[in-house]
This record gives C-alpha cells, sequence and structure tokens, in this order.
C-alpha cells in the first residue's frame, strides 16, 4: 500500500525532474506568466545570450505599470520605457502578449485563469508573490524572484525545496456579507503574518467548497500575506464549470480526457499535514485591517487594540502601527472616517467581487470620492454589460481602465500622504499605497460601505432588503 | 556572482520585525535599471524625515558602513520584488541576521550572493546586546555557521544548497543545463501523457466567454 499523498505530494511529484541528495527538486514549469517587472529577468537573458526556452508556455501581461486613464498617450516616461521594454521582449522571444489595447488585458492573475491558461495540476511561476492565486484552481503556484524568472525562462524549470503541508478547514455557512477575504484576514490574524511561513495551505472545508471560482482565487491570493509562498483548492465540479470554454482551455475530448485527472487531485483521506487549523465559518464577521501588516486586522465591531494589553512583543509594533495610521488605541474601528475608496487589484478585482460593491452602493451616493479599477478589460466589458459601471459613476466613483494600480501605486495611482483609504487590496503596509498612504484593508462590500457612509462601517446594516 | 566563505564587517541592529519588501524598496524606484545603483533606495522611506532629509536616529543612517543586518522577525515577507535583495547588496551588505524570513526573500538572497543567517529570538537579543549603539565589529564563518560579534560567537542555520550555492558562487542555469536530458524527458513524457497542458491555441476555442 502506497502512503497516504496530500494534493501538495501528488503535484509536486508530476513536476519533479529530478531530487538532488540536499533535498531540492528540479520541477518542471507548465505555465510562466511575465510582466513589466520581469525586466531585470530579460535582462540577465540577454547578458547569456538565451533565448526563451518555451514560448509557447510562456505569456506576457502589462498590469503593473498599467496606466487605468489616457491609455494612448503614456506622459511619465518611466512608465513608458517600463512597457515598451516588456513589449519589446516579448516580441524578441515570440511570446503572446496581452498589451495596454488588448479586449483582454488585465492583472495576471486575473488573465491567467480568465484565459484557461491556469489549469489544474499545472505548475504556475510568475514573478510576483500574488501567484499563489492561481492555486485555486488546484495547480502548483508560486512567486519567484527576478534569478529565478530568469532561470525559468532559460530552461523552463525551477529548483525549489518542497515546503511543508499545511491545511485550512473552513467548515460551516459565511454569514450574508462575508466573503473568502474575511476568511484570508481572519486566519492571518490569528495566525500572523507569517503563520504559513515555509508552508504550502491547502484550503479545505465546507465553506470553502461552496466558495465561487472567485472566492477560491482571492482566499489563495492572500496565502502570502501569511507567510504563504503557496495556497490551494482541490478541484471540484466549480472548477471545471468555470473552465469550460476558456479561450485556452483544453476543448471536447481533451477537457474530459483531462477533467479525468484533474478529479483525482485531492489530498488522501488520510493524508498528514504538519500544520491543520480550522475555523469556524460563522464566526468570522466583516474584518478590516488597522495597522500595517495585514495580521493587525479585528473584527468591524472590535475597538482598537490598546498596546499596553498587548504582548510585549507584539506592543511596540501596534504603538507604531496605530501611530502611522494616526489612531487612538481603545476606540471603536467602526466610525473612522475614510478620505478616499479604491476597489480593484488581483485580490478582489473580479466580477463578483464588483457585483458584491455595486449591490451595496445602488441608488446610494458615495461620501468620499473612489477609484475602481476592473481585474481586467473582460471583466470591466462583463461589468458595463451588467450595468455596474452605471451604479459607480452614479454613485460617484470613478469608473477606469484595469491593471494594478493604487494596490501598488507603480502607475502613479496613489494615496496622498497622511490620507486613509479603505482598499480591497491585499498589503496595508507603510507606503503601499504610496508615501504616508493609510490603507485598512478589506472585503469590497465593506469597502462600498465606506464609501456611502464616509467611514469603516459594518456592511450588513446596508444590505438588509437588497438583493445580492 | 562571486562565492565567499568568511566576511569580516560592521554590523547594525534593526529590531524590529516584520520587515516587509516595500519598506526595503519602496515600488516607485523599481523602473530604474539596476546599472544605476538600488543602494541608495535601501529603506528609503524609513530612514527619512518628512522633509527627505536623512532621520539622524535611524541605525543606518548611524552607521553607514555596516555590511551585516541584524533585524527582526519575518524579515522581507511581502512582495517577492528581488530589487529589495538588490538594495541590501548594492548598499554593501553581506549577510542579514534574523530569528526568520519571508521565504521568497530568502531565496532571492541567496541567489545574489547574500546570506540569509537564522538565529533564534533569544540568540538576536544577545548580539545585539553586543554591539555598541547599535553598530560594531563583527565576523561570519559562512562554512561554519557562525557570526561573532563582540564576545558572543553565535551558531546560524542555513540550508545546506544555499551554503553551497553561497561559498561556490553558483549560477543555477549553468548547473540545470547540465540536466538538459533529464528536462528533455520529462517534457516528452507530459506530452505523451498530459497532452492538455500544452495551452490551446486561441482560435480554436470558438467559445470565448470571458468573465462568468
Amino acid at each position: 500500500m502506497t502512503a497516504a499523498a496530500s494534493l501538495l505530494d501528488k503535484l509536486w511529484s508530476s513536476h519533479e525532474v529530478l531530487a538532488r541528495e540536499d533535498g531540492t527538486s528540479l520541477l518542471w514549469v507548465d505555465r510562466h506568466l511575465v510582466h513589466e517587472g520581469s525586466h531585470h529577468a530579460f535582462a540577465k537573458l540577454a547578458e547569456r545570450g538565451a533565448a526563451v526556452a518555451e514560448p509557447e508556455l510562456t505569456f506576457a501581461v502589462v498590469d503593473h505599470y498599467a496606466p487605468t486613464r489616457h491609455r494612448e498617450h503614456i506622459a511619465d516616461p518611466k512608465i513608458r520605457r517600463m512597457i515598451e521594454t516588456l513589449r519589446a521582449n516579448a516580441t524578441q522571444h515570440g511570446l503572446r502578449l496581452f498589451d495596454l489595447m488588448d479586449p483582454a488585458q488585465g492583472i495576471v492573475h486575473v488573465v491567467g485563469p480568465e484565459q484557461g491558461l491556469t489549469l489544474p495540476g499545472l505548475l504556475v511561476n510568475c514573478g510576483d508573490s500574488h501567484t499563489s492565486t492561481h492555486g485555486a484552481f488546484g495547480a502548483l503556484a508560486f512567486g519567484i524572484g527576478a534569478t529565478e524568472v530568469a532561470h525559468v525562462l532559460a530552461t523552463q524549470t525551477v529548483w525549489q525545496k518542497k515546503p511543508a503541508a499545511m491545511r485550512i478547514i473552513v467548515d460551516g455557512k459565511l454569514a450574508e456579507g462575508i466573503s473568502a477575504k474575511d476568511i484570508a484576514l481572519n486566519w492571518i490574524a490569528k495566525l500572523g503574518s507569517d503563520g504559513a511561513r515555509g508552508h504550502a495551505i491547502e484550503y479545505a472545508g465546507s465553506a470553502i467548497r461552496d466558495l465561487s471560482m472567485e472566492g477560491r482565487m482571492t482566499l489563495c491570493n492572500l496565502s502570502i500575506e501569511g507567510g504563504g509562498r503557496f495556497g490551494m483548492v482541490a478541484p471540484d465540479d466549480t472548477t471545471f464549470a468555470y473552465l469550460r470554454g476558456r479561450p485556452f482551455a483544453p476543448t471536447g475530448g481533451a477537457f474530459e480526457k483531462a477533467q479525468e485527472k484533474w478529479q483525482k487531485l485531492h489530498s488522501d483521506e488520510d493524508a498528514i499535514f504538519a500544520k491543520d487549523v480550522s475555523l469556524a465559518a460563522e464566526e468570522i464577521a466583516p474584518t478590516v485591517t488597522w495597522g500595517t501588516s495585514p495580521e493587525q486586522a479585528l473584527p468591524v465591531s472590535a475597538t482598537l487594540p490598546d498596546p499596553s494589553r498587548l504582548s510585549e512583543e507584539k506592543q511596540k509594533a501596534a504603538r507604531d502601527a496605530l501611530d502611522y495610521m494616526g489612531l487612538a488605541a481603545g476606540r471603536p474601528i467602526e466610525g473612522t472616517p475614510v478620505d478616499e475608496v479604491f476597489l480593484g487589484s488581483c485580490t478582489n478585482g473580479r466580477i463578483e467581487d464588483l457585483r458584491a460593491a455595486a449591490a451595496v452602493l445602488a441608488g446610494r451616493s458615495a461620501k468620499v470620492p473612489g477609484l475602481v479599477s476592473p481585474g481586467s478589460a473582460l471583466v470591466r466589458h462583463q461589468a458595463e454589460q451588467e450595468g455596474l459601471d452605471q451604479i459607480f459613476r452614479e454613485a460617484g466613483l470613478e469608473w477606469s481602465a484595469s491593471g494594478c494600480s493604487m494596490c501598488v501605486g507603480m502607475n502613479g495611482d496613489i494615496v496622498a500622504p497622511g490620507k486613509r483609504c479603505a482598499s480591497s487590496t491585499n498589503r496595508n503596509f507603510r507606503g503601499r499605497q504610496g508615501p504616508g498612504a493609510r490603507t485598512h484593508l478589506m472585503s469590497p462590500a465593506m469597502v462600498a460601505a465606506a464609501a456611502v457612509t464616509g467611514t469603516i462601517t459594518d456592511v450588513r446594516p446596508l444590505l438588509k432588503g437588497r438583493a445580492l | 556572482m562571486a562565492g565567499w566563505t568568511e566576511h569580516q564587517g560592521q554590523a547594525v541592529a534593526l529590531p524590529v520585525h516584520n520587515i516587509d519588501t516595500d519598506q526595503l524598496i519602496p515600488a516607485r524606484f523599481m523602473s530604474t535599471p539596476r546599472s544605476e545603483g538600488y543602494g541608495q533606495f535601501l529603506l528609503h522611506d524609513l530612514r527619512r524625515l518628512e522633509g527627505g532629509s536623512e532621520c539622524p536616529d535611524f541605525p543606518l543612517n548611524r552607521h553607514p558602513q555596516s555590511s551585516i543586518l541584524i533585524a527582526g522577525r519575518n524579515f522581507g515577507s511581502g512582495s517577492s520584488r528581488e530589487a529589495a535583495v538588490y538594495a541590501l547588496v548594492d548598499a554593501g551588505f553581506k549577510a542579514v541576521v534574523a530569528p526568520s524570513f519571508g521565504d521568497i526573500f530568502a531565496s532571492n538572497a541567496v541567489n545574489n550572493g547574500l546570506l540569509p543567517a537564522l538565529v533564534s529570538e533569544a540568540e538576536i537579543e544577545r548580539l545585539m546586546g553586543e554591539l555598541n549603539e547599535g553598530g560594531g565589529s563583527a565576523h561570519i564563518h559562512l562554512e561554519h555557521g557562525h557570526i561573532f560579534v563582540g564576545g558572543s560567537e553565535v551558531p546560524f542555520s542555513l540550508d545546506n544548497s544555499w551554503r553551497t550555492k553561497l561559498i561556490n558562487g553558483w549560477d543555477d542555469i549553468d548547473l540545470t543545463l547540465q540536466h538538459d536530458l533529464a528536462i528533455e524527458k520529462h517534457k516528452q513524457d507530459r506530452r505523451t501523457t498530459s497532452s492538455w497542458v500544452w495551452p490551446n491555441a486561441e482560435d480554436q476555442n470558438s467559445q470565448v466567454n470571458g468573465s462568468q
């Protein structure tokens, strides 16, 4: 009898070209996604005079620097140069490029799944830490640095030590207005921003099964904020239904054949996990961050922590964070005035996220300005077909083109120093949204609630009597 | 990348947990070509006051010649930007000593000859205690896995494969190309058993359904 295998074990062994005596494996890469930030890696390749080993498996996306307004004339020469460099590299190596004006352009972690480039059982690499997103399909997906990107470009393989397996089980039913974002902020607050360091997380349990693909992607995306380089969900009928008919996905008989294989991609019943964590879905409330690390998160009904009551280790960090955020210890989080809102990012820029925000905003006005940047041009198109753009515009928010935008600020969309932003993004680090910017992470519905009231607000009362 | 076995230099303490890579180098500097040097961007916003002048109390400003950084838990968490390592390396750093590192940061560090040395929280405190006003001379012995600061000698952990790589200054691509036959065989096997892995040509799939 063979030993019980985890999903991680199964994915790992199917990609292992060889294992060195020191325990490092050489893994075959099925999909390599590159973006403007990959310029260092292409430069390394050029230094060696090397070609991209598998152009057919390599896809380029303009996202990190993509302007969300006035795409035709990019004023900033640095931004223009970053995009032109990617274009030149994609052309030179014969890569399919999702360029600025491509009807399928968008954020790399939105485009991959949307195009059916992301499939169960694949190994997906990208020079971006949120590559864990693709694990939502039962893929082995992880972010890598520029040297590793150059290595994948040159060899279509990556050296990696196998992480330990970790499982987060969420059973039960999420209450209305609670989403995958709240699950993620919840476990990160409990386990810490390095709670999953060295581990590959598998999300399981009935609440995870009930999530849409969009929700699973949000959850896997945020794995890295808890220190996990990998996040994954075993594929099921929800996964297969999402994939059928996607542009690059297998078709007809090939799809059926693939699906037979995909159905075996789950952890065996008695598989062993180095870490096992359980959460009850019913206990998860709308969650917001108050500090400068994703672990500094609390239910919206809570009060801001009093540093003197925290463990010695956390005191200084909490004091510094409250100071940076301009918040007073012991006060309720709810009611904190915000200066602006942002909806978008690879975490929460998908159609379901925009629908959730629109459900709150419909027929209401935003008290503060805000930007909505759909995760891709296709999400944007879909949202316009559904009239969501009208809801956002009528509420007073700006409806823009897609890209990483105000999540990372590289394209010039930033929050001004000292300003407070309710944001559907993934990092509340100091200066992440711009120097001195104060970020509160929350779900898209909660961002919409903050827009409507101009303060951090529990979204649930605003959803009463509304069809979701 | 040049290999190394021992390093003698100045250590500086940065007693803060969760220094993320956005702090190590803010995103707005990342479009700069590497040839211009990334050392100027290291911890850019943390080491400056609001007006842009250097904050005199910041450890790295007080000890500008440092090459060994002793830091808190979860150093280099967050974004996979290798530019965070470039900023450290270009500023003259050879090693970061901390109780834990972000997984991606640590492998990026090793790929650039920067040692991510793991030392327990208690030993970190001991090392910091040896420093005079947050700075002091230090010595690292890579092969034996020890760091010496003042009168203290503290062992550090490092994955064996990473130790070998740092000592030899190996380039992974050269190593990997020696396995080209094994890679080709894996590829052909995958083609045979799992042809669905190769992406469908875009135009074969007429039913483009975008976002559901």
